[in-house]
């Protein structure tokens, strides 16, 4: 069982309840696979989706998981919104909170965004990404998937490449996997890797050869093509060579390595067109995943009654 | 709180010839075991809709599939329950559209499990018919439902509770009535 309002981080999560999460995700699998795959759960709740922050396919898969569990949903997205007119974070919140929400899922550019929330309101609040901290139930997903395949986590050598300084996919990852027992590499220009990253447990590498050697698992982080312009990496084409995925570079890792991505790929910069289409690629299986799993984390949050239970 | 037995019902012995009936049973109902499927409801309906398997095997010499069937999504109480419980395993090997599903559950109190496993069964497919095996039926309605194969009927008091333990889950056989006292 699981005595928790909020998810807001992986961080928070001891290993027991990360497990929780993807046994039940599993069993929501089984639903999604139904003739009728869809379930009366969380009929009479109410789901609201805040996206202040651009998604599609985080955005997507939330609504689907709430719509196959019955609870009625609202979305909004920044533009458009009286956000653009002022409003505060805290008001707008309040405001939606009014109309009788049970859970907030919420994605915000600034970090922490999600734990003032779930401060401030009496509602159950889902981190759907923040700023440059966390995206737990992307960490679930990836997590779910690769346990699928490789039917554990501890002592797998899972790398995670790319820009790990702005990534909450990443960190996501890093808490939950080695919560698990996974051994984690991270690897990337060293501009794009935050100082200190070794404290949260993981070896750092700048050689993607090194990194790869023997790996289970590889999670290709998407570049994001602005960085350029700070001056973090010089171009896309010298970060694809050094650090990009491609089928010679994957001979050093496992033989079942899996490759995955979060989404959305640049083809090409990252990962290779064949790479990414190609056999060890579970990134559309991670698609699939993430509905089951923000099922999992719907219904183990509402499962509580608001207001008097402490997060 | 403890729960203290007053009386056991069924012994071993006797859970057996009641499931052996239940079989012959369904045999006769349904004239053979021509598009049966047993579907077990969690928990203890699963290894009772098994050793009906069995009897059916060993008197009729066919394979009936069978099914585990996990209500909980579909429970009308989920706002009452605090910590969202556990969902185990739904597991129907076969398309149960046109076929004729037998549900077997361990007692049958409210109706409610069985409201809410007949909401599932039928997001499933679209049985040609769904029948109910329970091994106690202990009155109490609060649903118009009722069993078409019952190993023992129970008359009991609300408050009473009947404890089914099957060597399965908890390595003995006997049904007993009792009543939870506080300590």
């Amino acid at each position: 069982m699981i005595d928790r309002k909020h998810l807001l981080g992986l961080e928070e999560l001891s290993a027991q309840e990360i497990e929780l999460f993807l046994n039940t995700a599993r069993s929501f699998k089984e639903v999604l696979e139904r003739p009728i795959p869809k379930v009366p759960t969380l009929r009479g709740k109410t789901v609201a989706n805040l996206f202040f922050e651009p998604s599609t396919r985080t955005r997507l898969s939330f609504e689907l998981a709430e719509k196959r569990l019955s609870a009625d949903t609202v979305s909004f997205s920044a533009s458009g919104s009286s956000m653009s007119k002022g409003e505060s974070l805290k008001d707008t919140a309040r405001n939606v909170e009014a109309m009788q929400i049970d859970i907030i899922v919420i994605r915000h550019r600034s970090s922490g965004a999600p734990h003032f929330l779930a401060r401030s309101l009496e509602c159950s609040v889902v981190n759907a990404g923040d700023g440059m901290h966390e995206h737990p139930t992307q960490g679930l997903l990836d997590i779910f998937t690769i346990r699928e395949y490789k039917k554990r986590i501890e002592g797998l050598k899972v790398v995670i490449v790319g820009d790990i300084a702005h990534s909450r996919v990443a960190r996501s990852n890093i808490w939950g996997l080695s919560k698990l027992g996974a051994k984690v590499v991270v690897c990337g220009p060293r501009t794009l890797i935050p100082l200190e990253v070794e404290r949260l447990g993981v070896q750092v590498t700048s050689d993607i050869s090194d990194a790869l050697a023997d790996a289970d698992v590889v999670n290709v982080l998407r570049i994001q093509l602005e960085r350029q312009e700070s001056s973090l990496f010089p171009t896309a084409r010298e970060y694809s060579r050094c650090f990009g995925i491609t089928r010679e570079r994957l001979l050093a890792a496992k033989k079942d390595v899996l490759v995955m991505h979060p989404g959305p790929m640049n083809r090409g910069v990252e990962i290779a067109q064949d790479v990414a289409d190609g056999p060890f690629s579970v990134i559309l299986e991670q698609v699939t995943n993430g509905v089951a799993v923000r099922m999992a984390v719907l219904y183990l949050l509402s499962g509580l009654d608001t207001g008097d239970k402490l997060e | 709180m403890k729960f203290v037995e007053k009386a056991q019902i069924m012994d071993a012995k006797a859970i057996d010839r009641a499931i052996a009936r239940i079989a012959h049973e369904i045999v006769e109902r349904n004239q053979g075991t021509e598009g049966i499927v047993l579907i077990g409801i969690r928990k203890r309906g699963v290894p009772l809709a098994s050793r009906i398997q069995s009897k059916l095997k060993e008197f009729e010499g066919t394979d009936v599939p069978l099914g585990v069937l996990d209500i909980t999504l579909y429970r009308d109480d989920l706002q009452q329950i605090g910590p969202a419980p556990i969902i185990r395993s739904t597991e129907i090997p076969v398309d149960i559209t046109g076929k004729v599903v037998v549900l077997v559950d361990d007692v049958l109190f409210t109706g409610r499990t069985v409201r809410a496993a007949l909401d599932e069964i039928v997001d499933f497919g679209r049985p040609r018919a769904i029948q109910l095996a329970v091994l106690v039926d202990r009155g109490h309605r609060e649903l118009p439902v009722r069993a078409d194969f019952v190993g023992k009927n129970l008359p009991t008091a609300r408050r009473e509770i009947v404890a089914v333990n099957l060597e399965e889950e908890d390595g003995v056989d006997a049904v007993s009535i009792g009543e939870v006292v506080e300590v």
